[in-house]
């Protein structure tokens, strides 16, 4: 299929180097005064400074700050990582038991105006592109509820040109018919746009913001809407001003100092859920994976260790939030994280355009690592002494 | 490293360097807000004085202008003056109670209590944001006293209250941090300086909830039913002291039982286990 590019800056005008601190006119903005606190905190952190001392004070910390969190992160935290695991272990358990939620994605749409160099829905990038017809999203979501699933992650490429708010609402309409949870993974947009979406069904929304160096980030996004860095940060406060339950963060681990992402990203969240008391809060642990079209881009210093001692931080500094692990990684490393800091698991998992009732219609956004299928991944989990549980919201 | 401003960014008020506590814009030294009842109006000055305190409570239906042993007449000069609502039963009568202290030159802070409940005195917390957000608007430095409850202190914060004073134990009762838990959410969830009042017995408790990083203790029955109260005032201050010393330098590591040498958790890591 042609490649379908839709090159864009912020301001619709095809110009790129735009600045990516500048909104354009149609941007909805919010305070700024999240994103200035964990740009400045985290800009400033060195993970250097740490000791092995420092540590432990904030592995056994009963309240742990910032400053703990990144402690946490540090090098000088590694050798401690079976200490940091079995604390992990120990806040996972008081507040989610045994649980481990499961959900499936589903890309509905590849279209993309974004040029994200690492991305395998880069507009530049030259792969099958397509977009589910509605009576195509109700067959997928159909064979997915047909595994047992109550919760879905609805995705798209970030067109609203090829996927706009319509579009998304009607297939967030149809999941509501099949499932308990509906979640969206899709461009950002105004808090009107999102209530809308909360209207059609949605209940929560992630944003990977990728990396938090606003410098790299502009190196790494081109072109498209997608360049401009606030609107990108201001995502889930403005879903959560339009009426969303919960909301996710996470950055692309990899792209980027690992650790400051990490760090930037958990302060995120906090800050979040200390403005909105009442949201949902969940984190997604992504590293880069290969995609079509770009064989350099490998998670080069984020190993499995490395990423490993980030989720058990995410766990320690955030007892309360859900921790997705991403089918990006092996089974192996999934089965085991699940026990330990991970709260929610997905399984079934097709990063294609409509490959489950259909015999598949456009190109995967990066490779996965495990594609279990649901009833393996609830065995799994069952062996391990854990419970899968599908859903855990009354829809009222 | 420096924690000055992570702590600031989190809405901690407390700050090493200069570590004031800060109330509607007025800043004090002292962490310890005593309490003027229950005992002789003859002891609060040197009560006062071996508690270091800069702020005293009043119950304003205890003052007496111009009459015999009005309590405004025993507070040393210098001391701020904390007028509280005590007697009051709705959000209009704390209202008032607060329009007469300010009327008798108590200056602008006001403690609201309002209480329905006349066996254990414990605060109506629906009626005290009624009348925080009413004696805020009004220009007031709106110190309410409630059950500890994290909806309602946010609720405070939003319109305007200057801290949070939730209590410990039931008042009087001298029975320690009853609502240990609940305080420690509190303190680790509001963006008001959180002011633990009522409820605490001993100088070890009051070092116990500054540790946990109380912003501030308020002690009455305590010192006033003390064998000696200036020295028991005297205690008090030291044990504010040095939990908020500990508090800001941060607690050292609890040793728990170590790691399973085997590295059951991370083994997988390294291919070991199952898989």
């Amino acid at each position: 299929m042609k490649n379908n590019t839709v090159n864009t800056d912020a301001a619709g005008t095809g110009a790129v180097n735009t600045d990516v601190m500048s909104y354009a006119d149609d941007m909805e903005r919010t305070d700024p005064d999240v994103m200035t606190g964990v740009l400045a905190v985290s800009r400033a952190m060195d993970f250097t400074a740490f000791t092995r001392a420092d540590a432990l004070r904030a592995l056994y910390a009963e309240r742990r700050e910032p400053e703990d969190f990144a402690a946490l992160l540090s090098p000088a935290a590694a050798p401690l990582l079976e200490e940091i695991a079995l604390r992990a272990r120990e806040e996972t358990r008081a507040r989610f038991g045994n649980s481990v939620s499961l959900f499936t994605p589903l890309y509905i749409s590849n279209y993309c105006e974004n040029g994200c160099v690492y991305c395998g829905f880069n507009c530049r990038n030259n792969i099958g592109r397509a977009r589910l017809q509605q009576e195509e999203i109700e067959s997928e979501m159909r064979e997915i509820a047909r595994a047992g699933l109550e919760e879905i992650l609805i995705l798209t490429g970030e067109s609203r040109r090829m996927s706009d708010i319509e579009y998304i609402g009607a297939a967030c309409e149809k999941a509501r018919d099949c499932f308990r949870t509906v979640g969206l993974e899709v461009y950002p947009m105004n808090s009107a746009d999102y209530a809308a979406l909360r209207e059609k069904g949605a209940d929560f929304v992630t944003v990977f913001q990728e990396t938090y160096d606003a410098e790299r980030y502009g190196a790494l996004h081109p072109l498209g809407r997608k360049r401009v860095f606030p609107y990108r940060f201001g995502a889930q406060e403005r879903a959560l001003l339009g009426g969303m339950r919960g909301v996710g963060f996470a950055a692309l681990l990899g792209l980027s100092d690992f650790r400051r992402d990490a760090f930037a990203t958990g302060l995120h969240a906090r800050l979040i859920q200390r403005k909105y008391p009442h949201a949902e809060i969940s984190l997604s642990c992504p590293r880069l994976r290969p995609i079509a079209g770009n064989d350099k881009i490998k998670p080069k210093d984020v190993g499995e260790t490395e990423l490993f001692q980030i989720i058990c931080a995410y766990r320690l500094f955030l007892p309360f939030a859900g921790i997705t692990i991403s089918s990006r990684e092996s089974a192996r490393f999934r089965d085991n994280v699940v026990g330990i800091a991970a709260t929610k698991i997905s399984a079934g998992v097709d990063v294609g355009i409509g490959g489950r009732a259909g015999g598949g219609k456009g190109g995967e956004q990066f490779e996965i690592n495990d594609g279990r299928s649901v009833s393996e991944i609830r065995d799994m989990l069952l062996s391990r002494g854990l419970q899968p549980v599908m859903s855990e919201y009354v829809y009222v | 490293m420096d924690t000055k401003g992570l702590l600031t960014l989190m809405g901690d008020s407390s700050d090493i360097a200069d570590d004031a506590l800060v109330l509607g814009g007025r800043a004090f030294t002292s962490r310890f807000i005593l309490g003027s009842g229950k005992y002789s109006l003859a002891l609060i000055r040197a009560a006062v004085e071996h508690a270091g305190a800069q702020i005293i409570t009043l119950a304003l239906r205890r003052a007496n202008p111009g009459g015999d042993e009005n309590i405004l007449d025993y507070i040393p000069e210098g001391v701020t003056l904390l007028p509280n609502t005590s007697g009051a039963r709705t959000a209009e009568e704390a209202v008032k109670i607060a329009h007469f202290a300010r009327e008798l030159g108590c200056g602008d802070m006001i403690k609201i209590e309002v209480i329905r409940d006349a066996k254990y005195l414990l605060p109506d917390n629906h009626e005290t944001l009624k009348a925080a957000e009413i004696l805020a608007d009004e220009g007031f430095i709106v110190m309410p006293y409630i059950n500890p409850d994290l909806t309602v202190a946010r609720d405070l914060a939003g319109v305007g209250a200057a801290c949070v004073m939730p209590l410990a134990a039931p008042i009087g009762s001298n029975r320690g941090i009853e609502a240990r838990g609940l305080i420690r959410i509190l303190i680790e969830e509001t963006e008001l300086p959180v002011i633990v009042d009522a409820g605490i017995g001993r100088p070890s408790q009051a070092c116990d909830v500054m540790e946990m990083g109380a912003a501030a203790v308020m002690i009455n029955t305590a010192v006033a039913t003390a064998g000696d109260v200036p020295a028991m005032a005297g205690a008090f201050k030291k044990a504010v002291e040095a939990g908020r010393a500990a508090f800001l330098a941060g607690p050292g590591r609890v040793l728990e039982d170590g790691a399973d040498a085997s590295s059951p958790l991370t083994g997988f890591l390294r291919g070991e286990g199952r898989l």
